[in-house]
């Protein structure tokens, strides 16, 4: 049974939970006026998912729920399936069998209001090399139906360590950077849910810190996050697992 | 409100395109030097007397045109596909069909339309008269966005593929054809003086299904590319 795979990572004590949402109430605060309002009770719910890839069978039964505030990490040996489950809960594969529901309702009839609560970020580059930063993001958000004005987007990407290079083209910056370009849709898009395949992907280690941590502020916000890594997290919260390499 | 977010992100996208295009010269300027090439290699082949080219100018013009736009059909969701902002495009809450028209006609504008506006000058090459020069513009300029939005639905259909040059050829050519024939027929009745507008008016009709179906196909075969 897949219920079994759920682990609760012992390394947490629950204390920490609160101890983190008053140790960064002041950057929740960032989140929670930028997502606007707090994730329903009911989020993402996951019901006897089942894929296969090749005749291989991916994982089979996979129940999980993930609501507000959780942090969800998806774990598994390379080739186990990490992948395609994201992009099935991010509605890009159907080659599932199972069903999704989002706030209650089956993700097909959702789905608009789904995605509008969705930030996937996925593991390809996800921005244009030819444009600057800038540019990448204004369009990222008028993709989103937002008219983030420029300062937004500037404050984002001076977040996520990219002040200066707003207006450079991104084939110019290093692979680390065209990482945080991406990354820095996180602050300039409101979204309920994060899907985040492999963010830590060519970020220095300073980085991967201040990554975990917006992961954490967000969750204690009110919004929740699934995401792979191959990366031992060290989170102010208490993190669940899945792992895929037990299918 | 709704039809202002759809004119913002029609907007949003046409500038991002255009402006990514500007930055590299190579991918819109192919097509066009392939265009020039192939006019500029025709007299040399077939001798330059001129009334034998002026006869034959319609449709070489039509049919190398028609080859420079298949070339860069390919182009139109390549370089999203790579780059996986094609994911972000599906994962917008927005609707995909304006952006979609909105990809297309920037590849119009960047393929077709340079096509169109060049065209005279191959025309006086090849001597094709002066009364066909505005038939000639306005039956490329017309066709031209005809034959991207096919393109964009091969395009759309291919992109997940590696090697999908040969196949993409397949699907289009055969869509191209009615689009070729009525083409370079407005260019010979305006050459023989005579009514050219009829075929002008069925380039309309092509083109305003194209703008209102193709987005349709397009938008359901990047579903299925992604999805893979």
């Amino acid at each position: 049974m897949s219920r079994a795979n759920l682990l609760f990572d012992a390394n947490f004590p629950s204390a920490s939970y609160i101890l983190g949402g008053v140790l960064i109430d002041a950057e929740a605060g960032y989140w929670q006026s930028l997502t606007g309002v707090i994730l329903a009770e009911q989020g993402l719910e996951v019901r006897q998912l089942y894929s296969e890839r090749d005749d291989r069978v991916l994982f089979a039964d996979l129940c999980f729920t993930l609501n507000a505030g959780d942090v969800l990490q998806i774990a598994g040996p390379n080739g186990s399936g990490k992948t395609s489950l994201l992009r099935i809960l991010a509605g890009l594969s159907s080659r599932y069998e199972g069903d999704i529901f989002w706030q209650s309702h089956s993700l097909d009839q959702q789905r608009a209001a789904y995605l509008e609560q969705l930030l996937y970020i996925g593991h390809g580059a996800g921005i244009k090399a030819a444009l600057s930063p800038l540019e990448n993001l204004r369009w990222s958000c008028a993709l989103r139906g937002l008219k983030q004005s420029d300062e937004t987007i500037f404050q984002a990407l001076t977040k996520v360590g990219l002040q200066g290079f707003e207006q450079q083209p991104c084939y110019s910056l290093s692979a680390g950077q065209q990482r945080r370009v991406n990354l820095a849709r996180l602050f300039c898009i409101p979204a309920q849910l994060w899907i985040l395949d492999e963010p830590f992907t060519a970020i220095d280690q300073r980085g991967v810190a201040e990554i975990e941590l917006w992961i954490s502020d967000f969750a204690n916000a009110g919004g929740a996050v699934l995401l792979t890594t191959h990366h031992p997290l060290a989170m102010q919260r208490p993190l669940r697992v899945i792992d895929l390499g037990a299918f | 409100m709704a039809s202002a977010g759809v004119s913002s992100l029609v907007v949003a996208v046409l500038r991002r395109d255009l402006s990514a295009a500007a930055r590299r010269g190579s991918e819109w300027s192919n097509p066009l030097v392939f265009f020039i090439m192939v006019c500029a290699l025709f007299p040399l082949g077939i001798g330059p007397q001129p009334e034998r080219l002026a006869e034959l100018a319609p449709g070489i013009l039509w049919v190398v045109a028609l080859l420079a736009s298949l070339l860069a059909s390919d182009s139109v969701f390549r370089g999203d596909y790579d780059d996986a902002t094609l994911e972000q495009m599906l994962l917008s809450h927005q609707p995909l069909y304006p952006q979609v028209i909105a990809k297309t006609i920037a590849h119009w504008l960047l393929s077709g339309l340079p096509l169109s506006l060049l065209s005279p000058l191959l025309g006086v090459l090849l001597h094709l008269p002066m009364a066909g020069m505005g038939a000639l513009m306005a039956s490329l300029a017309l066709g031209s966005a005809v034959l991207s939005f096919i393109g964009a639905i091969g395009a759309a259909l291919t992109v997940g593929l590696r090697k999908g040059g040969l196949l993409l050829s397949l699907i289009i050519l055969p869509l191209y054809i009615p689009v070729l024939i009525f083409g370079s027929s407005a260019v010979k009745a305006a050459v023989e003086a005579g009514p050219y507008l009829p075929q002008l008016a069925m380039l309309g009709v092509f083109f305003l299904l194209a703008l209102a179906l193709a987005p349709l196909a397009i938008c359901g075969a990047l579903r299925i590319s992604v999805d893979q």
